[in-house]
């Protein structure tokens, strides 16, 4: 028998025994009723107790989003969504704001032990030693809670959910919240600013290397439910801090929407260094249900000489649509990007980022790996741009695609604007595909199907993939093996 | 022992191998020769498994058992090994890596343990000293950016590590200057044990100075036309391949 086959007929299906994660958590939820509307905004408002302030940025943002219409310029192709059978508020009920781990629900433990998500800090430091991770836990609309909470607080670091730091720390949400990621900025992030629930928020004052890495686990459970979750990064003057999110959900039929917004503001000399690996499901082999992914996440180097740099992998979601920026504000700032988006099955994405130069000698670097199986469609969206008062500015570009099977797209749309003679951008595409040759070549010296093209994405990644914290990136590398797992017969 | 019986092989709807029988015995070295188009480097690929071919009729036995009913993988886990014309590259995977792959996978296909770091490291700098292969060529991507030459001393590398019963060589000579062939020649002759096999494929009589084979066998048309010992590698040298492309049609 041959053993490698290039024909989709034998691209098996992504199914339950590959989405590892597909389980869903029996807890007894606190739903708001369907739909949208401004008494559901109150009640969001109301349910987190927050200042009327809040309630009424929120309510403005809402009677804006009305005004709106869902942006039609990606390459995704989706049914419309109605936004009236969505819950938008989801709790478990149990979680009356938990002082510690005894009092959060047994059951969404468990759900986190069985992501591999530790919560119980002896756990952890049982675990792993020398690699130290606070987590902040999101179930469905909530964060039922936070790591780590008082060694960070040694520190003056603050990492708490978005509800919370709303309620202790309000002074500090009113100054940066939508300084980054205006109200009016598109139509997902306008209903984020709505209906957010939760989120994480981070403060690291000036002059703290915070002390750990943070992260922030995100799980959507109950079903019709929609995830706004809301992130908000503040890093002052010479600080230092390395964050990462997770994101699963449940198996189902339906389609989910996750929209959430993630802001950070580096002031002078600091660095801000985000990862995601984001698994949501990504639905079956036919594309029935999985996650929208629609997501509006911006960094602001608004000090000099701050840095930004995003490291994501992404190999979950129906469809995915998102571009991580930077804007380059200070002068002598600069924004990383590093990307893998993995799609199989009829996964779409559409994704990519926005190094936007304002201040004089910034500098960005894009290294974007989409590697694309099944009946899968990845486009990577770039825009680089340079302002008049950006002298010097400096971009360097890496979009590479492979393509695994004959079925599957990969497109690159790259857009570059200057207004400074002085700037000076790079941009390089590749478009390969795994070959015949290569898998043969491979297995003549003895490797399986699999493990050759295991071997030969790991290689086409391994720049990104270095970028990621340690703990991390063996992770990630196994979990760009499952989401292959079966594209090769 | 490889035995190839009455192999009958077609790409497409083109026919490649017509009735071809040749037999390698344990130590022989077995030079293949014949003109293009004749169907070598079809034979080394058909034997090591690669899928475009369709063979219609005949088996080929390594020590009794028949490889095509084998993936590639299984047949380099039971001992074949082919050195390629044209090696792979494979950006971003470091050549050691890929070295630990491929021992390691084969290995464990055979139920052995892995090797020791330290012991494999022992292992590869040995093989990579004795055909000039500097150290850091190892820690840069298998074949990205070699010469032609490098390409060869690198699967001759492999072959030296992943110790194999039976070696193809398929034009290895292709592109390689004198000194190159000297080393790859040298790097082969060390791996003559008098129990493993090789079969030499080869335009050029030029190799099999270096490489001296206990038999030669000519290829036209699909099919081994005449077999002989090394002497016959300097006849064909002196009068070319025409009397065979006639014989055979």
């Amino acid at each position: 028998m041959p053993a490698v086959h290039e024909t989709v007929e034998q691209v098996r299906a992504i199914d339950v025994d590959q989405y590892k994660y597909g389980f869903v958590t029996d807890v007894e939820m606190d739903l708001a009723p369907k739909g949208l509307n401004e008494d559901i905004v109150r009640m969001i408002s109301a349910k987190k107790g927050e200042p009327s302030w809040m309630t009424d940025w929120r309510l403005d943002a809402f009677r804006r989003w009305q005004t709106m219409r869902e942006p039609q310029w990606a390459r995704v192709d989706y049914p419309p969504i109605d936004f009236n059978e969505i819950h938008y508020y989801a709790a478990p009920k149990k979680n009356n704001a938990p002082k510690s781990l005894d009092e959060v629900d047994p059951a969404i433990l468990d759900a986190y032990k069985k992501l591999g998500i530790p919560l119980r800090e002896q756990e952890m430091l049982a675990g792993v030693q020398n690699s130290r991770v606070a987590v902040d836990a999101v179930f469905d609309s909530v964060s039922v809670v936070t790591t780590f909470k008082e060694e960070l607080s040694k520190a003056g670091v603050i990492f708490c959910s978005m509800s919370e730091a709303l309620r202790e720390h309000p002074e500090l949400v009113r100054k940066y919240l939508g300084t980054v990621v205006p109200v009016t900025d598109n139509y997902y992030a306008t209903l984020n600013c709505a209906v957010f629930t939760d989120g994480s928020f981070v403060y690291i004052p000036k002059g703290v290397r915070c002390p750990m890495e943070l992260s922030t686990y995100f799980r959507i459970n109950e079903k019709n439910t929609g995830q706004f979750e809301r992130t908000l990064i503040i890093a002052e003057e010479g600080s230092y801090v390395s964050y990462l999110e997770g994101c699963t959900a449940p198996q189902r039929d339906e389609n989910q929407l996750h929209a959430a917004v993630v802001e950070l503001v580096a002031l002078d000399d600091a660095e801000i260094k985000y990862s995601t690996v984001q698994n949501w499901y990504p639905g079956d082999a036919e594309g029935k249900g999985g996650i929208y992914n629609f997501v509006t996440k911006r960094g602001d180097c608004r000090g000099r000489n701050s840095k930004i740099s995003w490291t994501q992998v992404e190999t979950g979601s129906s469809i995915t649509w998102k571009y991580p920026s930077c804007i380059l504000r200070g002068d002598g700032s600069r924004g990383e990007f590093y990307s893998i988006a993995v799609s199989n099955g009829r996964q779409q994405v559409d994704s990519g980022t926005k190094m936007i130069h304002l201040g004089k000698n910034t500098t960005s670097r894009i290294i974007a790996k989409g590697i694309s199986a099944g009946r899968s469609n990845s486009t990577y969206r770039g825009l680089v741009s340079a302002h008049r008062k950006a002298t010097n500015a400096r971009n360097f570009t890496n979009c590479d695609s492979l393509l695994i099977g004959n079925k599957c797209g990969a497109h690159t749309v790259p857009y570059i604007e200057s207004k400074n003679a002085s700037a000076v951008f790079e941009h390089e595409a590749t478009t390969s595909k795994i070959s015949e040759d290569q898998l043969f070549y491979c297995m003549q010296r003895g490797l399986s199907a699999e493990e050759a093209t295991a071997l030969i994405v790991n290689g086409f990644v391994k720049d990104v993939l270095q970028q990621l914290p340690m703990e991390f990136a063996v992770e990630a590398q196994k979990l760009i093996s499952i989401s292959l797992e079966g594209s090769v017969g | 022992m490889l035995e190839i019986r009455n192999l009958h092989v077609k790409i497409e709807d083109k026919k490649i191998l017509d009735g071809l029988t040749l037999t390698v015995n344990d130590g022989e070295v077995a030079a293949i020769m014949g003109p293009n188009g004749s169907g070598k480097s079809t034979l080394s690929y058909v034997i090591a498994g690669k899928e475009d071919y369709e063979v219609l009729d005949g088996e080929i036995l390594l020590d009794g058992e028949n490889v095509l009913e084998m993936d590639p993988d299984a047949r380099a886990a039971a001992g074949l090994f082919l050195a390629f014309q044209y090696p792979l590259e494979i950006p971003g995977v470091a050549t050691m890596s890929f070295l630990k792959a491929a021992m390691g996978a084969q290995r464990k296909a055979r139920g052995e343990e892995e090797l020791a770091v330290g012991e494999f490291l022992k292992r590869v700098r040995g093989a990579a000293d004795k055909l000039g292969i500097p150290q850091d060529m190892l820690k840069r991507g298998l074949n990205v950016g070699f010469s032609g030459g490098e390409k060869k001393r690198m699967e001759i590398l492999q072959m030296a590590l992943l110790e194999p019963r039976f070696c193809i060589l398929d034009e290895t000579d292709s592109g390689l200057d004198i000194d190159a062939l000297k080393v790859v020649s040298d790097g082969v002759n060390a791996l003559r044990d008098g129990k493993r096999s090789f079969l030499v494929i080869t335009h050029y009589q030029r190799l099999l100075n270096y490489i001296v084979p206990d038999s030669v066998h000519v290829m036209a048309h699909g099919k081994v036309v005449k077999s002989g010992g090394k002497e016959l590698a300097l006849e064909l040298e002196a009068n070319g391949y025409a009397d065979y492309k006639t014989l055979a049609a």
